[in-house]
């Protein structure tokens, strides 16, 4: 048991710093410093940069397009990726319905689809919770009834991510409204395009635009884009709710959120001393430090194997808890460091317009990101559906 | 990076929980600490002999098993599960931590000992006024010849009233809290000059204030550079902090499962009381505090043998982090038992015991962070 590199791991991680270092677009880079809102090119820049080198989804099997790197290189690479600050590629198409098809899905599924969430082409978005399902997700009332070789879909969804650029969605739908809730539901995925969608924004607390409410009214879908067998959807959703056991805890970008929020204390001042030097702050920043180590540490056990907690969905229910109360903390740590200049409010600010933000550079992200960042104990189940996931599958209770 | 342990290590941790499943219940540990000597001294004999385990940390050229930082963690965790009363930190992490880190003839000498399990090292290093601050030392050692004379009142040393020799702290020089002038000796435990008042602790070991009054000790008692020995006493400080988070893994997993299994018999408002959400988020959140302790003994298990400063901040961290779950997960062990979790008859109290001791034994929470924030968080 050890720690350390061997020198083949040393080597790739090299190998990754210089990459991103070559590679990484400069004007992504600006955007991210100075805060602006990211277009659907932005992300997709980079995304198809790491899709040429074949870096796009380290975690697939390697028939399907993945890199077959052992777990240290997964860890090496996505601690390379926050280190140098990347954005994050949009999870939906490569760790959520991706992982969902290449499991579960027919071989043309696979053939159609596959290639695309790789390259980029598509862009996906999660069909899951309605206004009427929210935790009690298997409530949902969205339909699809069958129609010669189609489902017709009449419904709503809501919270729906990104949809607004999407080209497909993967969408839990009521094929049996008399089985057991869990047992009539099927996992379809969805033409955006199709004529009957309607995507409406949400704006959230921060601002942004980020999530939309989706109509659907008699959306034609052609029932080879059924994923696994009708009316057992259900395992599809699970699958895709404890698949990723290690992303989910955002460790690396919380590491790096930690470092930045120690850049900001040593440059905003408190009395006659810097910010860091107040002791109050500084306990809080050593107790992030603390458990995110704690977590860290966590998850490694877990890609070894070492940790408890066999039942499915348990251990990523652990770091899902862990993991989205540090980020929160750092969020909350990161509008507290800015002092008054927390208050600002710029939407505009950004594309076509020169006038330079009130305050420090890092100061106006801080709020907006700090509302925004209440959603990580909200989404992919809340933290309380996280305890009592905990509860049936680890403990028996 | 790898976390696999080795067939030997698995060997090891079976070993060890077989023997103590057989020797250790809850009534027969009771009735060692009601005997007069408050220990069975058959245990840690059978361990050194029969097992021949406590030789696991050591080289192989001591007689040991060649292992190391990892094997303390395994006994330790071990030891927690059962919360044994054995001086295995004192002896074997503390004393032999310091016995290996200064070689030598006095190694060579007493490691065989300890392995033997004719050995029994106390670690004398608090102070009454010291609080966790390892150099805020009263105790001196003035030089005598060729030897030292220690005159000094160390507080609440664990396993003195068993031990045959005293690990010491004591002031060659330098003012009260200043890290030069820090020395430590190996003292046979029954030399002239030294008395002891003994006492049980509320965790169930027993322990001593022990006062050295013009206690003569040999030149060779001295381990490491007279004056210098602060660096080494910081090494085996931490050695003991992830050691005794091995142990805290071991007691705060019986304590989790404990509650789990009664909230399971116990009936209340016609069903089991692990029905309810509110205990059975409490649980969850006990559960992971657990795990979060594995996590941080392993993360410290692993870092020991890196630079100090390094080592220091992760063994701070590591032990924070101990010190704030083993208090969760006691303090709900004890809530949710109700009534009786705090009587002397029912076990789960006595696990609590000892996790609250834990909490402050070699360094507070508050201690360690203050520790971390002065190496990392510099302005």
């Amino acid at each position: 048991m050890n720690l350390e590199f061997s020198p083949e791991e040393l080597a790739f991680q090299q190998e990754v710093r210089t990459f991103i270092e070559e590679n990484y677009p400069a004007d992504l880079r600006g955007k991210q410093d100075e805060g602006d809102e990211l277009t659907k090119e932005d992300f997709l820049s980079w995304h198809r940069i790491l899709h040429k080198k074949g870096w796009v989804a380290p975690a697939w099997p390697v028939e399907y397009g993945g890199t077959g790197w052992t777990s240290t290189q997964r860890f090496i690479f996505s601690e390379e990726i926050a280190r140098a600050d990347c954005i994050r590629l949009m999870p939906f198409g490569l760790t959520m319905v991706g992982p969902v098809i290449y499991t579960f899905g027919s071989p043309e599924q696979k053939a159609k689809f596959l290639p695309r969430i790789l390259s980029g082409e598509d862009w996906w978005c999660q069909g899951y919770s309605e206004p009427g399902a929210g935790s009690d997700l298997a409530n949902l009332r969205t339909k699809a009834v069958r129609d010669g070789d189609h489902y017709v879909i009449n419904g709503q969804k809501t919270w729906t991510t990104m949809a607004q650029h999407a080209d497909w969605g993967f969408f839990l739908c009521r094929t049996n409204s008399d089985a057991k809730a869990q047992e009539g539901i099927s996992f379809i995925l969805v033409d955006m395009k199709s004529p009957g969608i309607e995507v409406r924004p949400i704006i959230t607390l921060g601002g942004e635009h980020e999530v939309n409410e989706v109509w659907l009214e008699d959306v034609r879908v052609p029932v080879e884009n059924r994923v696994y067998e009708e009316n057992k959807g259900w395992t599809c959703a699970k699958f895709l709710l404890a698949h990723e056991r290690t992303g989910i805890a955002a460790i690396a970008g919380s590491k790096r959120g930690v470092e930045r929020i120690k850049e900001i204390a040593r440059t905003e001042s408190d009395g006659d001393q810097s910010l860091i030097e107040n002791p109050f702050f500084r306990r809080k920043i050593a107790e992030l430090e603390m458990d995110l180590t704690a977590l860290e540490f966590t998850e490694l056990r877990i890609i070894a194997g070492e940790a408890a907690g066999k039942g499915p969905g348990a251990e990523a229910s652990m770091l899902k808890i862990k993991g989205s109360e540090i980020q929160q903390r750092i969020m909350e740590l990161g509008l507290e460091a800015v002092g008054h200049y927390g208050a600002p409010y710029f939407r505009g600010f950004g594309e076509g317009d020169n006038e330079h933000p009130i305050g420090p550079d890092y100061a106006h992200r801080m709020a907006p990101t700090y509302f925004n960042g209440r959603k990580t104990t909200i989404y992919g189940g809340s933290n309380e559906i996280q305890r009592n996931i905990i509860a049936k599958m680890v403990l028996g209770l | 990076m790898d976390f696999t342990y080795t067939e030997t290590q698995d060997m090891l941790r079976d070993t060890l929980a077989r023997f103590l499943a057989d020797t250790y219940s809850f009534d027969q540990r009771q009735k060692m600490i009601a005997s007069e000597a408050g220990r069975d001294p058959g245990i840690w004999k059978a361990l050194a002999t029969e097992l021949g385990i406590l030789s696991a940390p050591f080289a192989e050229g001591h007689g040991g098993m060649d292992g190391s930082h990892l094997e303390n963690a395994i006994m330790m965790e071990e030891l927690g599960k059962v919360i044994a009363i054995e001086p295995y930190i004192q002896t074997v992490v503390i004393g032999g931590g310091a016995l290996k880190a200064v070689g030598g003839a006095v190694a060579d000498a007493v490691i065989p000992q300890i392995i033997g399990g004719e050995a029994i090292i106390a670690f004398a290093y608090a102070e009454p006024q010291g609080r966790y601050d390892l150099a805020n030392l009263r105790t001196t050692a003035k030089k005598d010849g060729a030897g030292y004379v220690l005159n000094g009142h160390k507080a609440v040393v664990y396993a003195a009233p068993w031990a045959t020799h005293l690990l010491v702290t004591a002031r060659t020089g330098g003012s009260q809290r200043e890290a030069a002038g820090v020395s430590l000796f190996l003292v046979d435990a029954n030399a002239p000059g030294i008395t002891r008042r003994d006492y049980p602790t509320v965790d169930g070991f027993r322990a001593s204030e022990v006062y050295f009054e013009n206690c003569a000790v040999p030149a060779d008692a001295l381990l490491g550079g007279e004056g210098a020995a602060l660096p080494l006493v910081e090494l085996i400080v931490d050695q003991a902090c992830v050691a005794l988070g091995a142990e805290a893994a071991g007691v705060t997993a019986k304590l989790h499962e404990g509650t789990l299994d009664y909230s399971k018999q116990r009936q209340q408002f016609g069903q089991p009381i692990g029905r309810f959400q509110v205990l059975q988020h409490r649980m969850a959140d006990m559960f992971i505090e657990v795990e979060q302790i594995k996590s941080m003994t392993l993360m410290g298990t692993l870092k020991l043998d890196l630079p100090a400063d390094e080592r220091k901040a992760a063994i701070s961290l590591a032990k924070a982090k101990v010190s704030r779950s083993a208090k969760f997960v006691g303090q709900n062990a004890v809530q949710t038992h109700g009534g009786i979790g705090i009587t002397q008859e029912y076990m789960i109290g006595h696990y609590f015991k000892r996790a609250t001791i834990m909490e402050n034994q070699f360094g507070s929470a508050d201690h360690h962070l203050s520790r971390f924030e002065a190496l990392t968080l510099k302005a």
